[in-house]
Parts: C-alpha cells; sequence; structure tokens
C-alpha cells in the first residue's frame, strides 16, 4: 500500500534522504505500521469531534509586556558556526 | 546499604545527622563508579559537582541552618531534560554536543528542594522506543537480568533506581515512557495528569501527551518528590492551573469502600499467562484491603495504540523540524547551499527510529492522507477520552498489568517496529485521555518483576498513591533488590 516512490516523496517534504537499502527498509516498515493503523477506518466516527488536547484550552494570552531576554552569547554558544553575533549559514542567494 | 534506602529514610537520616549529604552522594556515585560499566544507565554522570552540593548542605547544617527536604538525595535525571551548562543529548547523535542555556523547570525546583544531581540517564533517542535500544550511544540492561531490556524510553531513569545507583529518577512518559521501564525493572513510575508538570525544558517529543514524572523505590517516595515537582507554569502554555495537594497527606487513610473498575480488554489475547496471574493476585489484595472490584468496558482499547501512533509521530514530525543544523545541535559538512544543509544534517544526525516516527508522521499529515489518518486518529482519541469518563463516572481508579509480557531479550525486537510499539499497548490509552498512572511491582513472572498499573480520574493523583501505598503495606515486592 506504499510504495518507494511514496517514501521518496515523504522524505522530500521532512528533509531526510535514504540510501537504496534504506528506502527498502522504510518502504516495509511503514507499510506494516500503515496497514495496522488502517482498522481505524473501522470505527464509526461520524459525529465525533476530534481532539487535539484534552485539557478544556483554547488560547492562553499573556500581557504584551517587554522582558529580557537570554544573553546573545549564551544563545550563540551552541551555534555550530558563527559570524559577529549572528549565526551563519551556506550561501541562500 | 545507603544506595538502597528510599529518599524519604535518606532525609530523615541526613537530618538527624545520622548520615552525612556527602556519604549518602559518594556510596551512590562509588556504585554507579563499579557497576554502571555493566548496566550502563548514565550517558553523563556529575561526579564532582555533586559532591561539591552535598558538602555544601552538610556545611549548612553544620553551620545550623536549616534543610531543604530534599537535601542531599542522589538522583537521576532523563537525558531530555534540559540542565544548564550540563550536556543534555536526548542519546541523539544530533545533540550529541548540546549544552543547554538553561535549566528545565523540574531541575530548577528539584534543586530548589536540595536534591543533589549525580547524572543524566540514557533514552531511546528522543524518547522514542519501548527498549532504550534505540539510543546513539549506549545499551542500557535489565539489572535483574542484564541479557533483556530495561524498557524504555526512561530505561537508563528505571535502570539506576533499581540497581541503586540514584535513589529517585525522572523519567517522561509519552506513550508509557515511565510507567513500562518502571514495571519492566520492578520499582515504581507515575505519569501524573497531563498538564500537571511543566513540560519547560523538557526536550518535546509529542506535545499533546509528553508529561514527565518520578520513578522511586517506593510509593512514599513518589509522593515525596511529586510533592516537588508540580504546579503551574507560565513557561509552558498548557500547564495547568490547578491547586497541588501535599501529596504525603492522606496517604495512610486505607481503601476501604474504594470502587476499581477492572479492565477486561486489558486481559486479552497477548498476556503472558504469568503476568495475568500476578495481577490477579494483586487484585485479590486490594480486595482484601476493602475495595470493590468489578469488571469493565473500555472498548475502544484497541484502537488507541493506532491513533496514538499517528498522533504523535505527527507531532514528533512538526517538534523535530527545529533541527536544521543551523542554530544548536549536529551541523553536516562542506554544504553548497541552505537545503543539502538540511538534509545532510537531519540525515546524518537522526537515527532510524526518529526518522521512522518523523516519516510516519510527515505522511499522516501530507495532503490527501491528513483526513484518513491524522483527523481521524483525533476522533478516536475522543472515543479513548469517553471510554474512561463513561467508567470514571462509577469507579475510583482502574487496575490492569502494565505491561503484557515482562522484560524481552535484548535485540528481539529490534528488527519489527510494529511489534516494539505493541509492548505499550497497555499504558497508550493513558496518555492519549491525559490521565494519571501509577506502576507498582506486583511480584514475578519466569524471575522477572511485573508492573501493576492504577489509573485514576484527571488530577486525581492522591488517589491513586492512597490504593498503591496500602498496597505497599501489605506486600514486598517492593523491597525486592536485584543481584547485580
Amino acid at each position: 500500500m506504499i510504495t518507494k516512490k511514496d517514501v521518496e516523496y515523504v522524505a522530500g517534504l521532512a528533509k531526510l534522504e535514504f540510501t537504496e537499502d534504506e528506502k527498502e527498509v522504510f518502504t516495509k516498515t511503514l507499510g506494516d505500521i500503515l496497514e495496522y493503523a488502517k482498522q481505524l477506518s473501522k470505527v464509526d466516527t461520524g459525529s465525533v469531534e476530534p481532539t487535539a488536547h484534552i485539557l478544556p484550552l483554547t488560547n492562553v494570552y499573556r500581557e504584551d509586556r517587554v522582558e529580557p531576554s537570554m544573553d546573545r552569547e549564551k544563545i550563540l554558544k551552541n551555534a555550530p558556526e558563527k559570524l559577529k553575533g549572528c549565526f551563519r549559514v551556506p550561501r541562500v542567494i | 546499604m545507603l544506595h538502597y534506602m528510599t529518599a524519604r529514610e535518606l532525609s530523615e537520616r541526613i537530618r538527624n545527622r545520622e548520615v552525612s549529604a556527602e556519604e549518602t552522594v559518594s556510596s551512590v556515585l562509588g556504585r554507579i563508579e563499579k557497576l554502571d560499566k555493566k548496566i550502563g544507565s548514565y550517558i553523563t554522570v556529575t561526579a564532582e559537582r555533586a559532591l561539591e552540593e552535598a558538602r555544601r548542605a552538610d556545611r549548612r547544617l553544620k553551620e545550623g541552618g536549616s534543610l531543604p527536604p530534599l537535601a542531599g538525595i542522589p538522583m537521576a535525571l532523563k537525558d531530555n531534560m534540559c540542565t544548564q551548562d550540563i550536556p543534555t543529548t536526548c542519546a541523539s547523535k544530533m545533540l550529541e554536543n548540546f549544552v543547554p542555556p538553561y535549566s528545565a523547570l523540574v531541575y530548577e525546583k528539584l534543586q530548589r528542594a536540595g536534591s543533589v544531581l549525580v547524572g543524566k540517564t540514557n533514552l531511546d533517542e528522543f524518547a522514542m522506543g519501548s527498549s532504550t535500544e534505540n539510543s546513539a550511544f549506549k545499551k542500557t540492561c535489565n539489572p535483574w537480568d542484564q541479557g533483556r531490556v530495561p524498557g524504555g524510553s526512561s530505561g537508563g531513569s528505571a535502570a539506576a533506581v533499581a540497581a541503586g545507583m540514584a535513589a529517585f529518577a525522572l523519567g517522561s512518559d509519552t506513550g508509557g515512557s515511565i510507567r513500562q521501564p518502571a514495571a519492566l525493572c520492578g520499582v515504581v513510575g507515575m505519569k501524573p495528569t497531563y498538564g500537571r508538570v511543566s513540560r519547560y525544558g523538557i526536550v518535546a517529543f509529542a506535545s499533546s501527551l509528553d508529561q514527565a514524572g518520578p520513578i522511586t523505590r517506593d510509593v512514599r517516595d513518589c509522593a515525596f518528590v511529586l510533592n516537588h515537582i508540580c504546579g503551574y507554569d507560565r513557561r509552558d502554555s498548557t500547564s495547568a492551573d490547578v491547586d497541588v495537594p501535599d501529596f504525603e497527606a492522606g496517604l495512610g487513610k486505607g481503601i476501604k469502600g474504594m470502587r476499581i473498575g477492572i479492565p477486561s480488554e486489558y486481559f486479552g489475547e497477548g498476556i503472558q499467562p504469568g503476568v495475568r496471574d500476578r495481577v490477579t493476585e494483586a487484585i485479590g489484595v486490594l480486595e482484601g484491603l476493602g475495595a470493590v472490584c468489578d469488571e469493565v468496558s473500555l472498548p475502544h482499547t484497541d484502537y488507541a495504540l493506532s491513533a496514538y501512533y499517528i498522533i504523535s509521530s505527527a507531532e514528533a514530525s512538526s517538534n523535530l523540524a527545529r533541527y536544521d543544523g543551523i542554530r544548536y545541535g549536529y551541523r553536516a559538512e562542506g554544504c553548497q547551499d541552505l537545503d543539502e544543509l538540511y538534509i545532510k544534517t537531519r540525515s546524518e544526525g537522526f537515527g532510524e527510529e526518529v526518522k521512522r516516527r518523523i516519516m510516519l508522521g510527515t505522511y499522516a499529515l501530507s495532503s490527501g492522507y491528513y483526513d484518513a489518518y491524522y483527523k481521524k486518529a483525533q476522533k478516536v482519541r475522543t472515543l479513548v477520552k469517553k471510554d474512561f469518563e463513561r467508567v470514571f463516572k462509577n469507579y475510583d481508579i482502574l487496575v490492569c498489568p502494565t505491561t503484557p509480557a515482562v522484560a524481552f531479550r535484548a535485540g528481539e525486537k529490534t528488527g519489527d517496529p510494529l511489534q516494539m510499539y505493541l509492548f505499550d499497548v497497555y499504558t497508550i490509552p493513558v496518555n492519549t485521555a491525559g490521565l494519571p498512572a501509577l506502576s507498582i511491582p506486583c511480584g514475578f513472572a519466569d524471575n522477572l518483576p511485573v508492573g501493576l498499573q492504577l489509573i485514576g480520574k484527571p488530577f486525581a493523583e492522591q488517589t491513586l498513591l492512597r490504593a498503591g501505598y496500602a498496597y505497599q503495606g501489605s506486600t514486598e515486592f517492593h523491597k525486592e533488590h536485584p543481584q547485580v
């Protein structure tokens, strides 16, 4: 039910790439899992509302107040590459 | 035997100056030094820091100062909880060198209560797994049989508590990751109600399901630790703004007249006979203590697992999009453009199971499949939740096994992800409905620990603890230790 082409397509969406061997493993294991999950179609959910969250929450707002943010040095400490107080990335344009 | 004392006992002894905080912490560090080569619970051990903190507590006591309740108690944290200036890896190559610039709220709170961190424990990468075999760094053994898994994903935390390498530990539970390893390692584990404990600083897996909780030697300790980690936190927008009771108060009230439901779906085919027998005996013990037990039905149980894997993977695929090699974490080398950087970084940094969940989640959310999978799963989630609401109109708690079988052999399920997922069939519905649940040891099958699961109404952790405490008052299983 899920093909190697599907795996390649979804990998593209998820920004992942696989070797040919990995594609085979994922086609098989994702296929097994989705086949199992097909049982959901047996459940009558015609008039059932979806649950995204178990708490009766809608939006949680706070006052729009300026607060101190984390120190720039601290934030950049884990950056793989940085330059002049900024994150450094490969050429974009 | 300081290393097998409960946190409660240690706390009293330290205050009464029968033992120093330094002796307590040293004894556990010595135990780690001696045993962890075999067990593999820890990714990072913070020995020097821990001894320094312990000495500070001793000095304070000597100078006549008062100590906070958990002063000098050695604890372990799962390595997906941010600890400022201490590496937090999530057992992933992606975060191998990540040193958080801030701490999770649970760590801040436990530090304030005086507890001493001895180390960060192993887990399935990003908490995705049921055996701790998905760690990028090491394997963790079950202390009761080193050829078997400790369960997962909080396997390092559960094995550490079981082997006397921490007085208590914290784990996180998205589909059973506290209760399942606690059951397999013969210790106590609780997943509190969703929203009870702040998720601030705990690396996100599936945000509508994740919840942190204690792994301890007995139920009393579970209440003791829970007292210090719960409460509203404005930095977690799903944190519940509800009163936090004293979880230790009323523990000893007994369970006379407590109405207990026994969900028949949790005793179906696939359950190991030894597990069924131990759980049935435990129900007998609870009845002997005055509880009234009846069989009940949760008809959508069979579907909870599928709904869970769709929902949790969908949320994971979105949460893990942040690992792009730019602000922190692993970055692939020699990439020419941004797209290549994303793809190479993620493909090299994530392990197989994490990729599988990202793929499954991305598929379920993708155009054309969203309604059939994701939305359908959310509707089934509603039905699973309603099943529980219906039985909880007439019952105080539900009692069932934590897992369908005892700890399995290392490598037994690694080639078949679906079989691995099915091992969590009894713990997953609880997360889907956001309920609190407790796993306590209830004996042995094939010389391996069996876990009894107690499920409660939202925010009724006290009722679970009272039942667990009553059970442990008339049984000795929680006092058994593995021969390591």
